[in-house]
């Protein structure tokens, strides 16, 4: 079995990132493996703006985003191994992949960066009774149709989901032609940027209906109409306010779930709010020697804190590589959610590992909030807090925590508080 | 006559919803901004908003190149732009930046390839 010094599973931004940086670091040997035939991930169907104004400080579009990386990856002589599918992780670090040229390849990695990106809940994952027709998306798939193969899903469309990705699809289906009767959102708010309401539905004077929620799918073979209806205040569809609209398209955009299959055969401990792994400062996971970044960790709107956490997940590789002698079990500090927020990661602090002079905690609230006040906790009492202004669930939270606060406490609650200290 | 135009100003997160008020296409009021930037905003979005627009083109090999407007181009001019677009055949191998289509719907702005592609 070869050797290799750091295996990256996954050449989507945040495997293409974390390489750059492991090179940069002085990892010799990096290696990335993608069961796809080109490298770029998700980002290659993604043709539209909004990429890059962090890490560039310009806006890009999702293939340019992807191609600087490639361009780095392959100017520092990185290999990257495609249309290999990794079927097999192993908590010391084997990995069994497949390829139609070598069969079954077998590999020992001395650490391993885990990217495999997320994938689209589906219907079955939300329970809309009505038959099977055809003319059933996800958003993504029916993004990959139009931009990679080129045909339209359909005419007529319904979106069920207001996340970026149906917005998106709601805008680049109308510019190809098709009418997009409407968004449907079950929450009273979108899990959409501002941005692209505006850019994506208003323009194109789609209507954006909150509160409501698609209750029947209606056509044998083909899809001929939905049935919406209103949902009250705990989400149960109001049936007196039903009514049908026609279509011939239902694209599902109800959330994307982290892909990993691997990371439990490696024995990683998963979050069960995240649906990524839990990780320390360094993105390493509960398997020594095994990272993860990006969309396999929670999901990001954003892709240049995608490349962000990448590069925290290749410094952390890269430590561990040079460590000389096997460390026993860590001290750790727990880090957990409390009211008013959904998850926070890093969910631990390593005191052995490096601490740099501010951490960054990232979160996401339950939801948008004008005002709130974010309170760090331990068993002290409040050891900081702070102001946070236009808070929304779709927009990752971002903040700073001195070293010594994490050095003095033996565990701590982030909660978020709607208003302010001060008053409104 | 008055029109009343609504926009949401998407310069930060908050997000204010500004109502503009236009005579013969010029502003005479504008509220519901919380700051200056909301003005300029407004302003652009009332008289001629642009977008950059987005969308693939068939190259000669078949497959399907993203491209984009190098700039933003009149948001009324984007249904002309795509239809124009459909006609481009472009020519392996291309690289990003490359121009593959000019003057798109007489706006001045070319349309560039966002990728590139070898063969
Ligand atoms: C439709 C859509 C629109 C978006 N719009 C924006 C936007 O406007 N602005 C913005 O900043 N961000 C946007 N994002 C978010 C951003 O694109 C993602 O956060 C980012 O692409 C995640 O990168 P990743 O590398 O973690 O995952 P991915 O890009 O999904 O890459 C994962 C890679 O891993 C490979 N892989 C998975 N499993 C295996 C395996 N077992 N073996 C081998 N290879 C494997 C996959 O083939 C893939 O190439 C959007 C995302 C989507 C889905
Ligand atoms: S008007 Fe000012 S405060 Fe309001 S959204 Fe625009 S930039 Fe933000």
């Amino acid at each position: 079995m070869r050797v290799r010094e750091l295996v990256i599973i996954g050449g989507g931004p945040a495997g293409l990132s974390a390489a750059v940086e492991a090179k940069k670091l002085g990892v010799e040997d990096v290696l990335i493996i993608d069961r796809e035939s080109e490298p770029g991930g998700i980002l290659k169907q993604c043709i539209h703006t909004g990429f890059g104004l962090h890490v560039f400080k310009e806006e890009l579009t999702g293939p340019e985003y992807a191609e600087r990386f490639i361009a780095e990856a392959q100017e520092r002589g990185i290999e990257i191994m495609l249309d290999t599918m990794v079927i097999e992780l192993t908590d010391d670090r084997r990995i069994l992949a497949v390829n139609s040229r070598d069969g079954l390849v077998e590999l020992k990695a001395r650490a391993v960066i885990l990217a495999m990106g997320c994938r689209e809940r589906t219907r079955g994952a939300i329970n809309i009774p009505g038959f099977r027709p055809s003319g059933i998306f996800t958003a993504g798939t029916a993004q990959y149709f139009i931009n990679i193969e080129g045909y339209m899903p359909g005419k007529e469309v319904v979106i069920l989901g207001s996340g970026d990705v149906g917005l998106i699809m709601a805008r680049h289906l109308t510019l190809e032609g098709a009418k997009v009767k409407c968004v449907a959102e079950i929450m009273p708010y979108s899990n959409g940027l501002t941005r692209n309401i505006v850019q994506c539905l208003q323009d194109f004077n789609i209507p954006l209906l909150l509160n409501h929620t698609v209750v029947n799918i209606h056509g044998k073979k083909r899809v001929e109409g939905v049935t919406i209806a209103e949902v009250d205040l705990n989400r149960k569809p109001r049936m007196e306010t039903a009514r049908y609209v026609s279509c011939d398209t239902l694209l599902l955009s109800v959330g994307l779930i982290p892909e990993n299959e691997l990371s439990r055969m490696a024995k990683v401990q998963i979050d069960e709010v995240t649906g990524g792994p839990v990780v320390d400062q360094s993105m390493q996971t509960t398997i020594e020697g095994i990272f993860a970044c990006g969309n396999v960790l929670h999901v990001h709107d954003v892709v240049d804190l995608v490349t962000i956490e990448a590069r925290v997940a290749a410094r952390g590789a890269a430590d561990f590589l040079k460590q000389k002698k096997k460390r026993i079990r860590p001290a750790t500090v727990p880090v957990i959610p409390g009211e008013g927020l959904r998850y926070v990661l890093p969910q631990r602090i390593d005191l052995d590992g490096a601490l740099e002079e501010t951490q960054n905690f990232f979160m996401r609230s339950v939801k948008p909030m004008d005002r709130g006040r974010l309170l760090i906790q331990s068993d002290r009492g409040v050891v900081m807090s702070k102001n946070l202004k236009f808070i929304r669930p779709s927009e990752m939270i971002s903040i700073k925590v001195k070293r010594e606060i994490l050095q003095q406490n033996n565990c701590l609650k982030i909660s978020l508080c709607e208003g302010s200290e001060n008053g409104d | 006559m008055i029109k009343e135009h609504k926009v949401t100003c998407i310069v930060c997160p908050a997000g204010c919803e500004i109502i503009a008020r236009v005579r013969k296409n010029s502003i005479i009021e504008i509220r519901g901004n919380r700051c200056k930037k909301g003005v300029d905003y407004a302003r652009n979005e009332v008289i001629e908003p642009r977008r950059v627009l987005t969308t693939t083109v068939r190259l000669e090999n078949g497959h399907f190149l993203p491209v984009k407007t190098a700039k933003p181009i009149p948001r009324e001019l984007i249904f002309k732009a795509i239809k124009e677009l459909k006609e481009v055949r472009v020519k392996v191998p291309v690289k990003m930046g490359e121009v593959v289509h000019q003057n798109v719907a007489g706006s001045n702005v070319d349309v560039v390839s966002t990728r590139s592609w070898r063969k």
